[in-house]
């Protein structure tokens, strides 16, 4: 706290889920930070990793099923095309605002300095290879070598 | 609140950004850049004079625009202004910081 006076001076973000809502409030955080002048840096793990996967990336889809908000009955949700639906109706809105898509959005992060890491774990488990990712992507990294990277002062960590 | 900048009484905002952009000028600017640890090189004043531009024709800003904007990309923007491009460039112009999360 000394050093720093409390300014959050880092997130380090670990996004472990593909569902857009979750992608998008992970890209937002990051790249809310870098805009006030915060480092900021996002792990993927699990499945996570297929916001930076370059196949998937395009085709994520909100959630439909467990998600109250969304205001449509359980059952109704689980059938199919809802997710589908769902999702076009979310980039209809999102692009109103401006909102950019899953990989232009990666693209403003790393032209920002946004940091993006895959978990090496993940990787292995579904027998992903870097070429498979998002060209811009810093690297595989074991959760102790993303944790070192969150040394100092004012950093804070987030799991999503 | 007034702010003593360059010399002259400025009305600026809890966060130090001019709130009448007619007191504005080139000297209001280097002061406000000096502030910020930035040396104003002439890529910084095309930038600084899109925003302006942009906020004369009320175009909202957010760096998805800015980097669209042709004027200046994302990568160089960061370069210019580390510390929060937008927040710190337009507290520069002399315009509002924009409200945007994206």
């Amino acid at each position: 706290m000394s050093e720093t006076n409390g300014d959050i001076k880092k997130m380090m973000i670990i996004l472990s889920k593909a569902t857009l809502e979750n992608v998008y409030a992970a890209f937002i955080l990051a790249n809310g930070a870098r805009s006030e002048g915060i480092q900021a840096e996002v792990f993927f793990t699990f499945f996570g990793l297929e916001a930076i996967h370059k196949k998937k990336l395009e085709h994520l889809h909100v959630a439909t099923v467990g998600n109250p908000a969304m205001h449509i009955p359980t059952m109704l949700g689980g059938l199919p095309g809802m997710e589908a639906i769902a999702t076009t109706m979310m980039k209809h809105e999102m692009e109103k605002i401006d909102m950019p898509d899953v990989h232009e959005f990666l693209d403003i992060l790393t032209a920002s300095g946004v940091k993006l890491w895959a978990c090496q774990l993940a990787m292995e488990m579904f027998h992903y290879k870097k070429e498979d990712l998002y060209d811009d992507v810093d690297g595989v990294l074991t959760v102790g070598a993303f944790y070192n990277r969150g040394k100092g002062e004012g950093t804070h960590m987030l799991f999503i | 609140m007034e702010k003593i900048i360059s010399g002259k009484n400025i009305a600026v905002n809890e966060e130090g950004y001019l709130t009448d952009f007619s007191q504005w000028n080139k000297e209001i600017g280097e002061a406000l850049a000096k502030e910020a640890n930035i040396t104003l090189t002439p890529r910084h004043w095309e930038v600084l004079a899109y925003l302006q531009e942009s906020h004369k024709n009320e175009i909202p800003l957010s760096i998805r625009k800015v980097g669209k904007s042709g004027v200046v990309d994302i990568k160089e923007f960061y370069e210019l202004f580390p510390q929060g491009p937008l927040k710190t460039a337009t507290k520069i112009a002399g315009i509002p910081k924009p409200v945007s999360c994206i």
